[in-house]
């Protein structure tokens, strides 16, 4: 047992090495990470050209914000404290709140509008009437509104995705090719084989699209109330909120450090989204 | 639930019981009788109505290959609908073994224009779908069915890729590997080979036709090729122009198993002609029908221009 164990255990390991040299060996990896390096150092040169250079060198936009270098160093100072990582937590929660909300809500309410006329007939125009308000046009309203200031964020984050997985299950459950659903019905389909088999998973690839623009939108809503909310005496906390009060704190540095901190969540919120439709659609993935 | 008793009510069942077993062969393979009588369908609404179908009267045989063709736009797929039960007619009534037809059913398969397998579903889940669902077939049996039918029409080594997967020819042999297995009384097939190319279109008509020609199930096959229709027809059906009513049946008295070969003898050549020259005429028709309305202006700059 044991040394077949150890034998089992020995493959993965040259096999995942292989796997990682492999691809290391790709071009478009290489072209992306030369790019990231070519960015970060004109960046850097850009930056401190003044310093090198004197006053009168420094150059308009680039001049005035950090080098990478500095911005990583007042990272390095901020990772090991709690608050940062508060803020993380803070701003994941309230998006994975309003999310959760929007896709819970959206996706069955989106199938109805496609299956049920009389439902259509009712409650789409309505819906389409709110739809092109931008949430942040919510935000007063729902202060008033909601009790307390975490309600009105989720509120307003819940709406800002809403809409969008709602239009796109809509569209796609509304496009699926009728003869499927032909074919399914010669084959003795019910109803509710119909909606199960056919419509659902057909509709599975818009969900998606719908959940991956919900969710960047989701991310800017929660920031934007964020600051707002946060500007106030008692922040309500967040990566809004960090970013907001670094600026007033004239940390421009930390600044910088959350605007990538919201561009590594927004991305591992999409990665997310991405990993989970490869294995809930097994079909697309064709090579 | 609802479509489920549309084809199969207790009473229809028994109702047609001794017409049903009468359309069966000794090795249980459908051969029934499809007619259609004075059928109509028209769309649209009454200032905008087009008349797809008028006053179609159509015997489709037992254990006989009817090919339909007719000038594209004519109606085919219309015709195709209203027999499967997708659509219903709006005068006249289709026959199965003497009883109307209601709505879609097993007893009616249909293979579709373009490839209608459903794309998240692998080659062999499409294939065990119409029996899971209905519950007629189970476990072990309906696993060993799918696998033969899969094995005979050349997918054996395929059966769990997607339909993405699959060339446009395996699409076509896995579509009627799934229809099959639903045992239909009748198979319908709307252009099914439409979009392949040459090499793989004479393939696979060679490779149905063996199909057909192994158990003779009653067969309804609409095309636009001549070629085609000769080749696998034992009537051949020519369509009129929109509106869409029978023109002609011609008997095509080829012997069979057939070959590819055969479409250059003079038999063949002499229906080939005479059903070219009724396409001709009918196709004709559609043009001069659907120009006459846009050509007033022109005629009126001709005959200006002339004087
Ligand atoms: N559901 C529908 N509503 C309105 N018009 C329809 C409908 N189905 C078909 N038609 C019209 O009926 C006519 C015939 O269409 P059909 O698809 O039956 O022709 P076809 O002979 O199969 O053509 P093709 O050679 O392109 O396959 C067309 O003019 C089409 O616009
Ligand atoms: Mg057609």
């Amino acid at each position: 047992m044991a040394s077949v164990a150890q034998i089992d255990g020995s493959t993965p390991v040259v096999r995942r090495r292989s796997k990682l040299a492999k691809f290391m060996e790709n071009p478009t990896i290489w072209r992306g990470l030369l790019a990231i390096v070519i960015f970060l150092a004109v960046w850097e040169v850009g930056a401190r050209f003044d310093e090198w250079f004197g006053k009168e060198w420094t150059l308009p936009f680039i001049g005035l914000i950090p080098p990478p270098t500095a911005v990583f160093n007042a990272w390095l100072k901020i990772i090991p404290q709690a608050g940062y990582w508060d803020s993380w937590l803070q701003s994941f929660q309230r998006v994975l709140t309003g999310f959760g909300a929007a896709m819970l809500l959206g996706i069955p309410f989106g199938l109805a509008l496609a299956v049920n006329k009389y439902f259509r007939d009712v409650f789409f125009p309505p819906f389409e009437v709110l739809r092109p308000i931008p949430p942040l046009a919510w935000v007063p309203a729902s202060l008033i509104f909601w009790p307390t200031n975490e309600m009105s964020i989720a509120f307003v984050t819940f709406l800002g995705a809403f809409f969008t997985i709602v239009i796109n299950v809509l569209g796609g459950a509304r496009t699926i090719d009728v003869r499927y659903l032909r074919a399914a019905q010669s084959m003795g389909a019910s109803q509710w084989d119909l909606f199960s088999k056919i419509i659902l998973p057909g509709t599975l690839p818009s969900i998606f699209t719908g959940a991956a623009v919900g969710m960047g939108i989701t991310w800017e809503v929660v920031l934007a109330a964020e600051m707002i909310s946060g500007g106030g005496t008692q922040g309500s906390g967040g990566l809004g909120f960090f970013i907001w009060n670094s600026y007033m704190g004239g940390s421009l540095e930390q600044v910088v450090v959350g605007m990538i901190s919201i561009g590594i969540a927004g991305f591992l919120s999409s990665s997310a989204i991405r990993w989970l439709g490869d294995r809930l659609m097994p079909w697309r993935r064709l090579f | 639930m609802q479509t489920a008793e549309t084809t199969q009510t207790p009473g229809s069942a028994g109702a047609g019981k001794i017409g049903a077993e009468a359309a069966l062969d000794a090795h249980g393979v459908g051969k029934s009788h499809l007619q259609l009588q004075n059928v109509s369908k028209a769309f649209g609404d009454e200032w905008d109505r087009q008349h797809v179908i008028s006053d179609m009267s159509l015997d489709i045989r037992p254990g006989k290959m009817t090919v339909v063709v007719g000038p594209s736009g004519c109606g085919k797929s219309t015709l195709v609908n209203l027999i499967a039960g997708y659509e219903q007619p709006d005068s006249g009534v289709i026959l199965l073994d003497g009883n109307p037809v209601k709505g879609p059913g097993k007893d009616r398969m249909v293979v579709f224009q373009e490839t209608a397998l459903i794309p998240w579903q692998t080659t062999y889940q499409n294939v065990v779908f119409g029996p899971k669902l209905r519950g007629d077939l189970k476990g072990k049996a309906l696993e060993d069915e799918a696998k033969r039918l899969l094995v005979k029409v050349g997918l054996g080594e395929f059966m769990h890729k997607y339909p993405l997967q699959l060339s446009g020819g395996m699409q076509r042999r896995a579509e009627l590997a799934r229809a099959l297995i639903n045992d239909p009384r009748v198979m319908i097939m709307d252009e099914p080979f439409r979009g392949l190319d040459a090499m793989s279109r004479g393939l696979m008509q060679e490779f149905f036709l063996r199909l057909f020609e192994e158990n003779r199930r009653t067969n309804l096959f609409v095309t636009s090729e001549i070629d085609e229709a000769i080749f696998l027809a034992d009537r051949l059906v020519i369509l009129s122009n929109r509106p869409a009513s029978v023109r002609k049946v011609i008997e095509i008295d080829l012997p069979r198993p057939r070959h590819y070969t055969m479409l250059n003898s003079p038999e063949a050549f002499a229906y080939k002609r005479d059903a070219m020259e009724l396409l001709h005429e009918e196709a004709m028709k559609s043009f001069r029908t659907s120009s006459s309305s846009s050509t007033g202006g022109k005629q009126g700059f001709t005959s200006a221009s002339g004087h």
